[in-house]
């Protein structure tokens, strides 16, 4: 600052392209967005829709040749029962997955947002993002060693003389398995716990704006605990809860580690796209499976749109 | 505000509910130190420091290390750029389509990771680009630019306007404006943002597997470890040490923006 006002002068000269572009604005606008908006465009969008483009050419189902004439046929194969499976398998999932996670984030949520104070907030706060940030590879890779036959969950079951619980449990067909890191119920497990911090943020930050005085007044009103969750707290905290089911949706419809590393040999749709896409060499196919995540979160994101979701985010 | 305790049973809730976001965190760091190399089993037999050494003899750790650290560095460079000069101009003004550039910035985290790596790939095989450093850090960047346009965008709207109107009337160039100016007000800001992205391209894994070709990052050689285990006590090992690693920038991040009305990190 000193540097200038040893200038002297009392508007020193200044390059023409600053003023210039103080003058228009506009111009600067332009300036500052291009670089950002090429980038996202061109690599982004590109890449979109060159996936898509993809999604309309078909393989040679003899020489494995990819024919780059536009047609449909890949979108018809997806409509085959083995690849409807696939599809209402990832979306069964993806909805149990959710109602679990509101489940389990919601008493951590409302607790952090009405209760936790001072040094307790810090605690809670980082207790989910340091969980949210970790790798998740590792993360994955924790509950294949709890999951494992030798693993954790089984030394405790046998511990306590409940051995017998769990291979009843294991050997019920549908969610069962060998043991528990390769069976469904792994698979579902492994996806709650990595998605579930997506879920807590967004609850607690629709939490923080309900007053406690609110809460009060219907207690004092003379509802009974259950009634003012289910009329008043629920009603509030929604949008944040849509806010966190866009995330554990869109996350678990997209993955295809867990499945694989956590699970059956069942596909999932994420499975199916990298399975198709390496092994399989039948890249129109897979883009075709790409599209049905971002149809689905489409039409998610359109209600969810409408239920304010977004004002919580 | 009234001082309120919350019953017993919430509290065991949430506490509950952290201990099960933590535990399993710490379980890789004990078996880290398991004297057995063969299998899962729990509780380990014995502790050793034995695998830290072997981990630390292994040339395709360092390697994937020194490659992921590479794509890190340069994707958060790009993503620190990108990210300023789309949340300068968001926050700054109003204009056509300004809602279109916001979602475009979330577009890539918004939808899943295995559909930018997909979009990627196709889009790498119709333009015949080889796979190469440079096809992961376009990939990297393009997502981390959200995390730093998150922070940025948040800063710039306290910033007043009157600052840099005074510093320009007083016949400052944009340039000394910016470094006189803009940049000691948005610092910390950029400076978390570029630690959570730097996290975020360090860990990624979706994406990468579809840009990356036969090279092999931190998060890559984890995977092949995990789908096809070779020494699996290292593996545990590595897995500690990116544990420990990610959490650094987080909690520097945290640091920064501590206290303010936006604590950075809140959305990945």
């Amino acid at each position: 600052m000193t540097v200038m006002a040893d200038a002297g002068a009392p508007r020193p000269a200044r390059s023409g392209v600053s003023d210039a572009l103080w003058r228009h604005p506009r111009l600067m606008l332009v300036l500052l967005l291009a670089p950002p908006l090429l980038w996202l465009g061109i690599v982004y969008l590109g890449s979109l829709f060159a996936l898509l483009a993809q999604s309309f050419f078909s393989i040679d189902e003899f020489s494995g040749v990819i024919d780059r004439t536009p047609t449909l046929k890949t979108y018809g194969e997806l409509l085959r029962p083995a690849n409807l499976d696939i599809i209402w398998r990832t979306v069964l999932m993806a909805a149990l997955v959710t109602v679990a996670s509101v489940t389990v984030a919601f008493p951590i949520a409302y607790y952090a947002a009405r209760y936790a104070r001072g040094r307790w907030k810090a605690v809670f706060y980082l207790g989910v993002m340091l969980p949210l940030w970790s790798s998740y590879l590792v993360k994955v890779y924790a509950w294949k060693l709890i999951l494992a036959k030798e693993g954790i969950v089984g030394w405790g079951f046998e511990g306590l003389g409940l051995g017998w619980l769990l291979d009843a449990f294991l050997s019920v067909p549908g969610i069962g398995g060998n043991s528990l890191s390769v069976s469904p119920t792994g698979t579902f497990i492994v996806f709650v716990y990595v998605w579930l911090p997506y879920m807590i943020l967004p609850i607690q930050a629709a939490l923080e704006r309900v007053p406690g005085s609110l809460v009060e007044a219907s207690g004092d009103l003379g509802a009974s605990p259950g009634q003012t969750f289910r009329h008043v707290l629920w009603p509030l905290a929604l949008p944040g809860v849509v806010a966190g089911s866009i995330f554990t949706f869109s996350l678990t419809l997209g993955d295809y580690i867990i499945p694989q590393i956590v699970g059956t040999s069942a596909r999932f749709i994420g499975l199916a796209v990298y399975q198709y896409q390496g092994t399989a060499g039948n890249v129109p196919l897979a883009a075709a499976f790409a599209v049905v995540p971002i149809v689905i979160m489409g039409i998610y994101l359109a209600v969810a749109k409408r239920m304010g979701a977004f004002d919580a985010l | 505000m009234r001082f309120e305790r919350a019953p017993w049973w919430l509290k065991a809730l949430a506490g509950g509910g952290l201990l099960f976001l933590h535990l399993p965190i710490l379980l890789v760091f004990l078996y880290a130190f398991t004297t057995e190399d063969r299998s899962y089993v729990w509780p380990p037999p014995g502790l050793t420091l034995h695998w830290f050494a072997r981990a630390w003899a292994r040339p395709d750790i360092w390697e994937a290390l020194w490659l992921s650290l590479r794509v890190a560095l340069v994707a958060t460079a790009v993503a620190l750029v990108l990210g300023t000069l789309c949340a300068a101009a968001v926050a700054r003004s109003r204009f056509f389509g300004r809602e279109a550039v916001s979602l475009l910035v979330v577009l890539p985290i918004a939808l899943p990771g295995i559909i930018t790596g997909i979009a990627l790939r196709s889009a790498f095989s119709l333009a015949d680009i080889p796979f190469s450093f440079w096809t992961i850090v376009l990939g990297h960047a393009t997502f981390c630019v959200v995390v730093v346009y998150n922070n940025a965008v948040a800063r710039f709207r306290r910033v007043s306007g009157n600052l840099i109107e005074a510093s320009m009337d007083l016949g400052a160039t944009y340039g000394q404006t910016l470094r006189h100016v803009i940049l000691p007000n948005i610092a910390t800001a950029l400076l978390a943002g570029g630690m959570l992205a730097f996290a975020l391209s360090f860990d990624e894994v979706i994406v990468t597997t579809f840009t990356a070709g036969q090279q092999a990052t931190l998060p890559i050689w984890m995977l092949e470890e995990l789908v096809r285990p070779r020494e699996r006590p290292v593996t545990n090992v590595v897995a500690m040490v990116v544990v420990l690693v990610t959490f650094l920038p987080i909690l520097g991040a945290y640091h920064l923006t501590r206290g303010t009305d936006t604590v950075a990190g809140s959305g990945k």
